[in-house]
């Protein structure tokens, strides 16, 4: 096994690339083909994931493994540098998951334009995307493919997307749903992003010290960092990754981009920007934000974790006030994604912890949950709750499903959704020495409280669309219940969900000693 | 190179915490995990079995009922106790989550209460719900109840516990809901499910608060450190217990929790059976009685608060099963007002009281739900006022619902007596004298209630539609069964009386490693069993005065039924509507004001940015060559102006040219990476 550890990263990232060229060069006809080409390289991506993790030594978790460090473009002193540690390991996992899942689901669901061949293409450029940014130990690298997942999001949300028009609030004009989703989610990431390099290029020319120059390099960045967070700018550089990262999560009140991006994406895209695109924000926190600057997060963490809360809380009534099932879950991302922030702005193991198995957690489920509403909509061809019901007696299967995905949702302890949640809370209860116990514990009970407003729009969504008689405009209506696809797309997410829920050290196992490590280097506790 | 996920499969898997088990005690945690293959074999194969998954769920209780029979008989005989568990996470050094068992007096009872009263009502639903529309789904779900129910009270640690409580809540929202087609079906459920998981908030804190304190989540550390009055948890051990107990309040359906429990009669009758004797209801009691070292040792201040809560329960939903048309919500109330019993029991420092109260009633009231579902099933009506006279048409359910109300209600010698005796006592040696005369009161109450119920039900002229029967023997078999029990399990704790050298039923609660230090009778207080038992008397007296007489019309019984207090009663003392109240005030205005605020302000924000942008875009290259512009604002001018043909041109015709556009970028920028290096 020589060979992977020095070319298993370069593979994960690149190989959906050549798959994406492969796709290109195929004539547009052979749609057969275009499915094969994408489920294959999908499945190696996934298949070499694994044995990524099989092969891990989680003795040292802390320390990157499979690591490759290359000079790359010399002049600026950026290195081609790949290498995961216990905390990217479980992410690189789950995107190659639920890409591979995503790829299954579109064998027989195509949204119009159809187009399989360009579809696919673009789905495998995000997978680079999406597996770069986790894997990549440099701030040049690590930017590149945290923007290269946008242009395939785009095109997939802009093209794909919803074909109905909508008017705007406030100015009131009429514009087309995909069209308006996809240029706010571009802009506004672009608008987080450009701050973030402006930190990202502080970091660079402030990072010379007595031994070595200017560096890009992530660990040799962490290593600086008793010096880089002394720095009169430093308050500036976080604030920059900061917005960088905030967007992305997204953080309230940077949010507003998600409930329009999710709702006019396509299925899939849905899928895969709940599931993996949101957590390369909090990823970025964690590995970035956090370590080189340790004392401006200890400044920040107030603020972070009162966004948290008011994230939770406001994403779980904006649910409430719904109509649009696909929308409710997508405004869900904004509560969930609160839970994640405020374990991280505990700055404890037990909170950093707790966000990454939040981050896995909500990435199956959500990810479920969108495969769930895509299907809906492509049966009712509605998303409008007020004209669904009584699901579970046209669809039982279909019902059956949507409602252990709610249950796994609102948290139920047994089910992978509960850790992020409770240690979460846990965390908050004895935040980093220093950090405002008060405000950390008045967190923990707005927190609590939010988890009783989550369970409340998701069990008024079950009333809603599954339970009851079905609504008289379906009668003589045929449905046909989850299909062979469908099936094959879901049952691994669901057992994940159970498996994750029943025996949380699949992801703690790989987390706890790297994130320990974090927090001792960067917080001394 | 270790590999944790290799590594757990060749590591012991448990690690023995405490204790001699034996084989039985060592292997208990097959209890807590068969349900769950049980529930996989249903939901797989059960459609294809002769009684549709049920023997599955049967056969699994029965094994359970042997188990924990033998697991009693050891704990007498030998004081087998055992405490098992796995570790499921390890967060950092000092915060480790397992999943466990234990076998002790309190588990031991539990296990058995939960499997053989489970296994009665089991065999009756197979009975009961013939020919229902989902009746292998139902057994799955009733599978479920019991399951989370053993994983609950075998929880070592307060982790497992939450896991254990919370299975028990989906399942009743599940089970409550099971004709789901009706909305208020639907909204019982939600309502069970709803109310819980708002106290349950209370839980979780209060668990986060040990873990955080004590650095674990067990049950035998906390116990330890309150007996040991630890001065990190003397510190918050107040909090922690008010904590608790405001999760122990919402399964447990106390004041004012107990909105929940009337309205989860929408569920089939075994599922209230199940739910109001062994599972859910149970648990918060269960809870304090598990905790009990920590209220009894610190969280002393907090109790005459908790016995208060208890007394409102007892007494004030006692008097709403006076009220009551529909026989299973007389029996709702009066669970509610029994669990009023037990918790005050326990908060005025009677262990074992509260827990003998909870034993007895779980086979009484089992038997009388099961009796009201056979006339149920018989008479097609929940509402009394349909019923009447079937005394004689259905004589073993008549005289076994006798029975169990007869031990309810008090009566010496039956299970009821003994259970309230002990509970009036603990409260007169505890100190709580006005307490004591509200239970006694109550029990007044109790006595009336249930001779009302029976007088309507059993007594006079039948009112109903149709021939009633009696039921099949697959259903008054089980009747028989619990029968037994609510007569003469009482006789296990009589005060003073042991059975040889095994003791009584206080000393297999007490067989624990910390003392519990709760007062219990060396010999029967028979004057204290006089005024409880003259009570009861009284109180089927008055009901004879008032209900023995055959009314033929249900106006005719409203005239002489206390007309002052009907309206208070029949609106359940406002509290629905102040609940209900609540969830509107939360879904509709703030819901949608926040809503409103995202759409208008945060929104309409961004939008304005988006707008003057491309608006000062149009402005400054308006007269220039558009194709100049940025692709994103471009985009932007297009999207908002209305004019997007760049965008439809490429969704249409040009699709691939651009992906394929796109995707040489991405090859250029490898060759550019390659290029550099």
């Amino acid at each position: 096994m020589e060979w992977f550890d020095t070319w298993g990263l370069s593979l994960i990232v690149f190989l959906p690339l050549v798959g994406a060229l492969l796709l290109m060069l195929l004539p547009r006809e052979q749609e057969e083909s275009h499915k094969w080409v994408s489920l294959i390289t999908t499945a190696i991506v996934l298949v070499l994931s694994v044995v990524a993790a099989a092969n891990f030594d989680f003795g040292a978790a802390k320390s990157f493994q499979y690591e490759v460090n290359e000079s790359w473009i010399s002049a600026i002193g950026a290195n081609y540098h790949v290498g995961i540690d216990g905390i990217s390991l479980p992410l690189l996992v789950l995107s190659g998951f639920v890409t591979l899942l995503s790829v299954i689901y579109s064998w027989n669901h195509w949204e119009e334009p159809r187009n399989p061949r360009a579809f696919l293409a673009l789905m495998l450029v995000l997978l680079t995307g999406m597996n770069g940014t986790f894997v990549a130990l440099d701030l040049v690298l690590f930017f590149i493919f945290f923007e290269l997942v946008l242009l395939p999001m785009y095109f997939m949300i802009g093209i794909w997307g919803d074909k109905s028009e909508r008017e705007l609030p406030v100015f009131g004009k009429t514009v087309s749903v995909r069209l308006y989703a996809a240029i706010k989610f571009f802009l506004f990431t672009l608008f987080g992003s450009a701050f973030m390099l402006l930190g990202f290029l502080a970091l660079y020319f402030n990072s010379a010290d007595s031994v070595a120059g200017r560096t890009f390099d992530i660990p040799a960045l962490i290593a600086r960092a008793p010096e880089l967070t002394m720095l009169p700018v430093a308050g500036w550089i976080f604030a920059g990754l900061f917005l960088g990262f905030a967007v992305k999560v997204p953080m309230f009140p940077f949010h507003t981009w998600l409930p329009d991006a999710h709702t006019a994406a396509p299925t899939v895209g849905s899928v895969l920007l709940a599931a993996i695109l949101l957590k390369l924000g909090s990823y970025g926190f964690i590995r970035i934000a956090l370590p080189i600057l340790p004392e401006q997060a200890k400044q920040w963490a107030p603020i972070i974790a009162i966004l948290a809360v008011i994230g939770i809380i406001y994403g779980a009534l904006a649910c409430l006030a719904q109509s649009d099932m696909k929308r409710l879950i997508a405004f869900s991302s904004v509560g969930h994604m609160g839970f994640v922030m405020l374990g991280i702005a505990t700055l404890t193991d037990v909170g950093i912890n707790a966000a990454i198995i939040g981050m896995v957690a909500h990435g199956v489920i959500t990810g479920l949950l969108f495969f769930l509403a895509g299907s809906m909509s492509h049966r009712y061809h509605t998303r409008d709750m007020a004209r669904l019901g009584g699901n579970q007696s046209l669809m039982p299967m279909l019902g059956g499903i949507l409602a252990f995905t709610a249950m796994a949702s609102l948290g139920l302890p047994g089910l992978a959704g509960f850790w992020g949640e409770f240690m979460s809370l846990l965390g908050s209860y004895n935040p980093l020495e220093g950090l405002s116990i008060g405000l950390f514990r008045t967190a923990m009970v707005i927190g609590a409280v939010g988890t009783v407003l989550t369970a409340g729009y998701l069990l008024w969504m079950l009333q809603k669309v599954n339970l009851g008689e079905p609504k008289a405009e379906w009668d003589g209506h045929e449905f046909h219940d989850v299909d062979k696809f469908e099936m094959a797309a879901w049952v691994p997410l669901i057992v994940t969900i159970i498996a994750i829920g029943v025996y949380p050290k699949i992801v703690f196992g790989a987390t706890t000693d790297a994130v320990q490590a974090l927090v001792q280097t960067a917080f001394g506790g | 190179m270790t590999n944790f996920l290799l590594a757990a499969a060749e590591e012991e898997v448990h690690e023995i915490v405490a204790g001699t088990g034996g084989f039985f005690g060592e292997y208990a945690w097959i209890m807590l995990v068969l349900p769950w293959i049980a529930v996989l074999g249903i939901i797989f194969f059960g459609k294809r079995m002769k009684y549709l998954g049920a023997e599955i769920a049967i056969a699994m209780l029965a094994f359970n009922t042997i188990w924990s029979t033998i697991l009693f008989v050891l704990n007498i005989t030998k004081g087998v106790v055992y405490e098992g568990a796995v570790v499921i996470a390890e967060i950092g050094s000092d915060l480790v989550f397992e999943l466990g068992w234990v076998v002790d007096g309190l588990s031991i009872m539990m296990y058995f209460v939960v499997s053989f009263v489970g296994l009665v009502i089991f065999i009756y639903a197979v009975g009961y719900m013939e020919g229902d529309v989902r009746v292998t789904w139902f057994f799955a779900a009733f599978t479920i109840f019991a399951g989370s129910m053993l994983v609950l009270v075998g929880a070592p640690n307060l982790v497992q516990l939450i896991i254990g409580w919370e299975g028990v809540g989906l399942a009743s929202y599940l089970l409550i809901g099971h004709y789901w087609e009706k909305k208020e079906n639907s909204s019982a459920g939600m309502k069970a499910f709803y109310t819980n998981k708002v106290a349950d908030v209370g839980l979780i804190i209060g668990a986060i608060m040990v873990g955080a304190t004590l650095g674990t989540f067990r049950f035998s550390e906390l116990s330890r450190a309150a007996v040991e009055h630890a001065d990190d948890l003397a510190l918050v051990a107040g909090m922690i217990g008010a904590l608790l107990f405001f999760g122990a309040m919402g399964k447990s359906a106390q004041f004012p929790f107990h909105i929940w429990l009337p309205d989860a009669m929408a569920g089939p009758t075994p599922v209230s059976a199940l739910m109001h004797a062994a599972t859910m209801v149970t648990a918060g009691v269960y809870l304090m009685a598990r905790t009990f070292p920590l209220y009894q040792n610190l969280a002393e201040d907090i109790r005459p608060w908790m016995v208060a809560i208890g007394a409102i329960t007892l007494f004030a939903m006692g008097l709403l099963a006076l009220v009551a048309n529909d026989i299973k919500k007389v029996l709702a109330y009066s669970t509610v007002s029994q669990l009023g019993y037990m918790m005050t029991a326990v908060a005025a420092g009677g262990y074992t009281a509260g827990v003998f109260h909870l034993f007895t009633h779980a086979f009484f009231k089992a038997l009388l739900f099961l009796g009201a579902g056979s006339v149920i099933h018989a008479v097609h009506s929940n509402n009394m006022s349909d019923m009447g006279g079937l005394r004689k048409v259905m004589p073993r359910t008549y005289w076994t619902f006798l029975i169990g109300s007869l031990a309810l209600a008090g009566i010496l010698p039956f299970a009821g007596f003994w259970s309230k005796d002990e509970i009036l006592v603990t409260l007169g040696h505890e100190g709580y004298t006005a307490v004591m005369w509200i239970a006694i009161a109550g029990a007044f109450v109790t006595a009336f209630y249930m001779t009302r119920a029976v007088t309507l039900t059993f007594w006079g002229t039948y009112k109903g539609h149709g021939h009633p029967h009696e039921s099949k023997p697959i259903m008054t078999v089980p009747l028989i069964t619990l029968a037994v029990p609510a007569a003469i399990i009482g006789l296990l704790n009589i005060p003073g009386v042991e059975f040889g050298n095994t003791g009584n039923f206080t000393t297999w609660l007490g067989m624990r490693e910390v003392v519990m230090g709760d007062h219990h009778a060396s010999a029967p207080d028979w004057g204290m069993a006089a005024i409880g038992l003259g009570a009861a008397v009284l109180g089927i007296l008055a009901g004879l005065a008032l209900y023995a007489r055959d009314r033929a019309t249900q106006q005719e019984r409203d005239e002489f039924e206390i007309p002052v207090l009907y309206p208070l009663l029949r609106r359940k003392y406002y509290m629905d509507d102040a609940a209900l109240g609540l969830v509107w005030l939360i879904k509709a205005p703030f819901a949608n004001a926040i809503n409103w605020i995202n759409d208008y302000i945060i929104d309409g924000m961004v939008n304005t940015v988006g707008f003057v942008t491309s608006g000062l875009a149009h402005l400054v290259y308006g007269g220039l060559d558009q194709r100049g512009i940025d692709l994103g604002f471009n985009a932007m001018a297009y999207g908002s102006g209305g004019s997007g043909e760049r965008l439809r041109r490429l969704q249409t015709g040009q699709l691939q040219q651009y992906a394929s556009v796109f995707v040489g970028a991405a090859v250029m920028f490898v060759i550019g990476f390659v290029l550099f290096r």
